[in-house]
């Protein structure tokens, strides 16, 4: 009986959200228990797996090498990937990226290019013709909500795990040297989903929520507390005013957030 | 065990845990539940607890979906309204049908009758199973007194063999529940347990007893415990409530 | 830009990873260790990490697939980009889509299909990191998380490797033994019914050779079952050691 969400249910979180409550008693604006691990995948070069509530989502980083985009030839090259595994969830199918999955994955790639997370200029080998490719590779392990934000958590975590082998150009042929360095990071995202319910707002939506919420709003947020990224999904909509108290929440949520992870 | 000068072997304790594929006994043994009987042995088909009772061998399955019986009471939630009845999910592989003339208890007019205005996606019900066999989906029927849509409460499912746990010897686990809860309490036999109480909170409570029996279903002294996680958390809500006046 | 070692085993015996030539990898093994699956597995062996889940028996869909006497079985073994040394593609390739029906066909064997017609069943295999001899992994894996399920089995599968690195037979090749040896035979079996499900092999081996595998594979085999029942039983064992009451 997994699938559909009773109708009792649906009343029960629209009536304890009235009362600012939730079904896991949580309040309206607080996260579930999360963990981070990282370096868990040693022959990636990077990897993080992060637990928030039961959803868990697993991200591995590659490295390789080729050729710059024509229009960034002195900037290294990141590309996001998400696979909704079927093991993560009965509704997930195996085949190629459905449109869940692509959002997903451009979402949390948002958050990582527009806050310049990664220091892309130092990727370069040789300008215009050789750079690093980064390849993030989002796996969602178990679905029970905010795939977003567990996600894009994860793949910043497992950036910074990120190690690179050093190298030397030698008569124009890429050779590697003993040592590793770290991947060059500027900035740590961190993105915020709010669900809306009725009129309330919620924070970090569990599966249950989000297939009874009317719409998402995610907001990724750097550490000056600018905002970088927004989406909002779902069928539903948002009222201007809504709108801006989610960026005030995610802001203030974001802070708590960083404080809490040390970032 | 001797039988006619024969010695024949059981090679576990009684209630030991025993997984799919080790050897329960030998000879002249019948296999019972979750068990099957090959060149002479009989082997566990499922992890459970391995019972000797003269010369069946059962294995008490820890962990089983259920399968469709014959005048079982169950708690379904409605999946699909369609022309001439419902889908219901029933937590089994197999999806249940509720025909609309079993509902209505008369003729059904399919241009008359809106089928979502009595029975909508995501209700729940009670039913019995009127129907099933090999070869076609279970029918339902809610034809009979206590049967019918389900209008308040909250469910949890637990896997079906515990059911027998909840109700307990002689229903002294239930009784307990439902007496230290003031909850009403339907098991369906398939796994689903519908918990109707006067507040959210006596519900969450007898949530919680029935979680944890799901969880220690094979130990022993479960019936003591829950009485005394029960008594434990009343008295923790009749402290929150006085403090709350002070 | 790894150096191939000169010899995969040293005058001593010893191989890369300090093994002899009979001793099998680290191994651990967790059972439902997922929420939304009916049944998962979690596997950790050498460097291998993989993980299974069961969902099922359920509808099938589409609906014409269905077989009137038995369940359908799928199963989909796939490696995650990050897996191995060079990134991969998620796209299925032609290797794990092989490797996907032997998988099936090495588990089917132990399914009691009969008991569930027209029902499916899923396997899903998710290889998080890949170190040589991932299909043996995932089988002992997916048949913990069968049995898991609660889906009815003769006995669990398990499955081993046996090889030949320089001119040794050896048990449990890893990822240089795979690459650099000269033969690779994964043998998969329900030890309690001495039933071979899995055969295969590449290199070259004479008879002797080949007889010396298969019997060290199979031995491994019957090691990695232990440590899987006790993976099984591990999730109702509780801290008390208590045994069940009826």
């Amino acid at each position: 009986m997994a699938a559909v969400v009773t109708s009792l249910k649906q009343k029960q979180i629209a009536q304890l959200a009235e009362k600012g409550k939730r079904l896991d008693g949580r309040g309206l604006e607080d996260y579930r228990e999360f963990k981070i691990e990282q370096g868990l995948i040693e022959k990636a070069e990077g990897s993080a797996r992060v637990l928030l509530g039961k959803t868990e989502v697993l991200v591995g980083i590659k490295i390789e090498t080729g050729e710059p985009f024509p229009d960034t030839p002195n900037e290294g090259v990141m590309t996001v990937n998400a696979e909704l595994v079927p093991i993560a969830s009965a509704s997930f199918e195996p085949g190629p990226p459905d449109e869940k999955s692509i959002e997903l994955a451009r979402i949390v790639d948002r958050g990582i290019r527009e806050s310049k997370a990664i220091d892309t200029e130092k990727l370069v080998i040789e300008p215009g013709k050789k750079v690093f490719i980064v390849f993030v590779d989002v796996y969602v392990l178990n679905h029970d909500g905010n795939l977003i934000d567990a996600s894009a958590l994860a793949a910043v975590a497992a950036l910074q795990n990120t190690k690179m082998s050093n190298y030397e150009v030698e008569d124009g042929e890429m050779k590697v040297k003993s040592g590793y360095t770290p991947l060059p990071m500027k900035k740590n995202p961190i993105t915020i989903t709010f669900a809306k319910i009725g009129d309330k707002l919620i924070v970090d939506p569990c599966l249950d929520e989000e297939q009874v919420m009317d719409a998402r709003l995610s907001m990724a947020i750097d550490d000056n507390g600018n905002i970088c990224a927004i989406q909002k999904g779902g069928t539903g909509y948002f009222k201007p005013e809504e709108i801006l108290t989610v960026s005030k929440l995610a802001k203030d949520k974001a802070k708590e957030m960083r404080k809490k992870l040390g970032w | 065990m001797d039988n006619h000068g024969e010695i024949m072997p059981t090679f576990f304790e009684p209630k030991q845990i025993v997984t799919p594929g080790e050897i329960l006994a030998e000879g002249e043994y019948i296999a019972g539940e979750n068990a099957y009987k090959e060149n002479d042995k009989v082997y566990a088909s499922r992890t459970g607890v391995v019972n000797y009772e003269d010369k069946r061998v059962d294995v008490v399955a820890l962990k089983a979906f259920y399968i469709p019986r014959m005048a079982d009471t169950i708690i379904g939630t409605i999946t699909e309204v369609g022309f001439n009845g419902w889908e219901v999910d029933i937590n089994a592989p197999y999806t249940a049908m509720l025909r609309a003339q079993d509902v209505l208890a008369r003729q059904f007019k399919p241009q008359k009758d809106d089928l979502a205005q009595v029975l909508n996606k995501g209700d729940l019900v009670v039913a019995k199973i009127a129907s099933y066999d090999r070869t076609h989906d279970p029918q339902l029927t809610v034809g009979e007194p206590g049967l019918g849509k389900i209008t308040r409460g909250e469910i949890i499912k637990v896997t079906p063999t515990k059911i027998p746990r909840v109700i307990g010897k002689k229903g002294s686990m239930i009784s307990i529940i439902k007496q230290e809860t003031g909850c009403q309490i339907i098991l369906g036999l398939n796994g689903v347990i519908l918990v109707t109480g006067k507040t959210i909170e006596d519900e969450q409570l007898a949530l919680m007893a029935i979680r944890k029996i799901d969880e220690e279903s094979h130990t022993s002294g479960l019936t003591d415990r829950i009485t005394q996680m029960l008594k434990e958390e009343q008295s923790k809500r009749e402290e929150n409530k006085n403090e709350s006046k002070t | 830009m790894n150096q191939k070692p000169e010899k995969l085993i040293d005058k001593k015996g010893i191989r890369l990873d300090g093994r002899k030539a009979d001793e099998l990898r680290p191994l651990k093994l967790e059972v439902g260790i997922l929420s939304n699956a009916d049944g998962s597995a979690y596997i950790e062996h050498g460097k291998n990490k993989i993980l299974a889940a069961v969902f099922g028996p359920k509808e099938v869909h589409p609906k014409h697939m269905a077989l009137q006497d038995r369940m359908v079985l799928k199963c989909r073994y796939h490696m995650a980009p990050f897996s191995v040394q060079e990134r991969k593609s998620p796209a299925p390739s032609r290797r794990e889509i092989e490797l996907s029906k032997v998988i099936r066909e090495s588990l089917e064997p132990a399914i009691f299909m009969e008991y569930y017609p027209r029902t499916m069943a899923d396997i899903f295999i998710e290889v998080l990191q890949a170190d040589g001899g991932t299909r043996c992994a995932s089988i002992t894996a997916a048949a913990l998380a069968m049995a898991d399920s609660g889906i009815p089995m003769r006995d669990l599968v398990v499955a081993c490797a046996a090889g030949k690195a320089d001119d040794t037979i050896v048990l449990d090749l890893m990822d240089e033994e795979d690459k650099l040896g000269s033969a690779d035979v994964p043998i998969a079996m329900m030890p309690n019914l001495n039933a071979v499900t899995l055969l295969q092999m590449d290199g070259i081996l004479n008879h002797e050779e080949f007889e010396t595998a298969v019997n060290l594979a199979i031995e491994g085999c019957k090691k990695i079952y232990t440590i899987q029942k006790e993976a099984l039983k591990a999730k109702y064992v509780n801290a008390k050691g208590e045994e069940a009451e009826e």
